[in-house]
Order: structure tokens, then sequence, then C-alpha cells
């Protein structure tokens, strides 16, 4: 993937920010996490920091089987997903219980968080053919911000699962994200969020 | 030691009817030789919504979003998956501080005097311990009450815990 066609990291994320449903879960993790906490919050998001490694997936899992008829949206990157890519069989697994989950990848090739040391994909793995090996009907991939910005509401609306392969830029010399407080009172504040 | 039936010590139909009595929604497994034979049982109640995944280390996980989401999961595992899952474990249970129950089979624990040296019997419980588990074991049948027992006292207590099923040959 040539740098040339990388979107903007924190603007790709931001589509997913205004094109989001009012109702919606929106799961963060690592530098879509830190990226995340620059703009306004939302009751149902999950910064999921503190978290571990590369179960964003999974616990959106969850989530969308506990919550069907709510969208629960993962912020994902290439090298959590690398971690975890049983997870996809899993969720597909999971039938029409997980049909409002969607996956998005932001894969920027690196381990950016760490200080951008380059994952073992760095860059060549297709996550597209990946997520339809797993047997995803609904896959998208993306390298332009504007088509992006374009498809992001009709990405995020359909029933799947949903899968889309969001190719940014690394961004580098900026710390990964910091816990925004006690992870056992986010997770408090989230539940009673989802019940009201 | 009481001798236990094979494929473990307590029915796939009991388990069922444990997990119905207990208000758990649904089970996040990866199955090994004794727990794997519950599923069907469990199926045919129909209380209880089995989840499948690749790799122990997700059950926590799927299990925590559950959990958010309003449901009462449980995760199912062996002990091997426990040593895989630890960073999921750790992050579920003491960063969130979310108290999820686990049962889990104890590979080899029937097997102690005809086929020793299985590392299973070493780090199972030491393991547990690190993670700051609250487990109960269990050797024979007429125990099973102890995962209803554990599993009702830990919720009151909101916090975590899990039962440790004693496997192998009968």
């Amino acid at each position: 993937m040539s740098k040339a066609h990388r979107m903007p990291a924190k603007e790709a994320l931001a589509a997913v920010h205004a094109a989001r449903g009012a109702r919606d879960v929106v799961i963060t993790t690592m530098a879509t996490s830190r990226d995340w906490m620059t703009m306004p919050q939302h009751a149902l998001d999950v910064v999921f920091v503190p978290s571990a490694m590369g179960h964003a997936t999974s616990l959106g899992l969850g989530l969308a089987l506990a919550q069907p008829d709510r969208r629960i949206i993962v912020c994902n990157g290439d090298g959590s997903m690398l971690m975890n890519l049983g997870s996809l069989v899993s969720i597909v697994g999971a039938g029409a219980a997980a049909a409002r989950l969607v996956v998005l990848v932001f894969d920027n090739g690196v381990y950016e968080v760490t200080g951008a040391q380059p994952t073992p994909s760095s860059g060549n793995t297709d996550f597209a053919a990946i997520a339809r090996g797993a047997g995803f009907d609904r896959v998208f991939e993306f390298d332009d911000l504007d088509t992006w910005r374009r498809h992001a509401g009709d990405v995020l609306a359909g029933d799947g699962p949903t899968f889309a392969w969001l190719k940014v830029a690394p961004v580098l010399g900026i710390p990964g994200p910091r816990s925004p407080g006690p992870a056992a009172e986010r997770a408090r504040r989230f539940a009673d969020a989802l019940r009201s | 030691m009481t001798e236990l039936p094979v494929n473990g010590p307590i029915s796939g139909e009991r388990i069922a009817e444990l997990l119905d009595e207990l208000g758990v929604t649904h089970v996040v497994t990866v199955p090994d030789s004794t727990i794997g034979i519950w599923q069907p049982a469990i199926e045919a109640r129909g209380s209880t919504q089995i989840v499948r995944v690749c790799r122990e280390g997700e059950t926590w996980q799927v299990a925590a979003g559950l959990y958010l989401g309003g449901a009462r999961p449980m995760v199912m595992i062996q002990c091997t998956g426990l040593f895989e899952s630890g960073d999921a474990l750790r992050n579920v249970l003491h960063d969130w501080k979310l108290p999820i129950f686990a049962v889990i089979g104890y590979r080899s624990y029937l097997n102690q005097d005809t086929l020793p040296g299985d590392t299973c019997l070493v780090f199972t419980e030491p393991v547990l311990d690190a993670w700051k588990v609250d487990y109960k074991l269990i050797t024979k049948p007429e125990e099973e009450r102890v995962i209803a027992d554990h599993y009702a006292a830990c919720q009151a207590a909101k916090k975590p815990g899990a039962v440790v099923i004693a496997e192998g040959k009968a």
C-alpha cells in the first residue's frame, strides 16, 4: 500500500464520529481511542483503555449479542486485528444476532502507540480478503477520504455483520491514549446509558 | 476419592438445569472433552445460548460485552484455555472489575495416580490464585450444588469467581 493511498487517520475517524447514530455504541482502542477522545464524547462511547490486546472486536461481539437492536461500531487497528483474527470467525458464527456489528480496521501498517514499529503485515495483508474468508458478506475498503466520507453512513447503516478496511497514514511521535478515568466507573456509566 | 462417570462428574442435563436456575443467558465457550459434551443438553433446554469462539481469550471479552449489555454470561473453558487467556481475564476482572464467572475444566486431575506429569496439575490452581480468582474445586458428582452456590455468592458480592471441575478418566 503506497503512502499516497492512505487517508489521514484522524479525519477518517471523524467521518465515523459524524455518521454514528445517537443510539449507536462506538468502541475505540489504541490509536483510535487517542484520536476519538479529542472529539465530542457520547454516553455510548467505550474508550477501551485500558484494554486487553486485540480484544475490542470480542467486546463488541458481546455487546452486539446482548443488544441486537443496537448498532455496535468497533474502531480497531490493524495490529489489534492481527492479534485476534479468530474473532472475525466468532462474529460470523454468532449469526443474525450480530448483524448490527460493524468492524472498522484503521490500517496504518504499524504498531503506532508503541513507536510505529512495523506489524508482521507491514501493509501487505489483504484484510478484506480475510474478512470475506471469515464469512463476512458486507466488506468494504477505502483509501480515499472523500469517498469514505460519502459512504460512511451507508457502511454503518446496513445489516451485516459489516467489515470495512480503512487504509490510513500512521501518525508518528504522538503518545498513545491515556485512560480517561477509572474503568470500573466508566463501565457502570456506560451500562446505565445503555438502559436509559 | 469417589469415582466419577466418564466424561465428567455432572451430566449435560443437570448443567443445563443449573444454568437455567441461575438465569445464565449465555455460555461463552471453547470446549474440551468434558465440558463440550454438555452443549447438546444446554441447547436442547433452550434457556441459555451458547456462544462459540475461536480462542479462550475471546471468552472473557465477549462475556464482558454481554454483561455490560445487560445479559448474564458465564465463561466455560478448560484450564489450558485459562493459561492462554490471561491478559483478557486481567483486563475484564481487574481493570474493568466486571463480575464474570467461569466454569473451568481441570485437565488430568483424576489421572494423577495413573498418568502423572501433566503440568496442568502444577499450574492450574496457582494461576487462579495469581489472577486473584475466588474459585471452588469440584471433584465429586454430589458437589454439583457448589456451582450454583458459588455463582450466587459471587454475583451477590459483585465479584468474579470460578468453579474448577476435575477431569480425567473415571
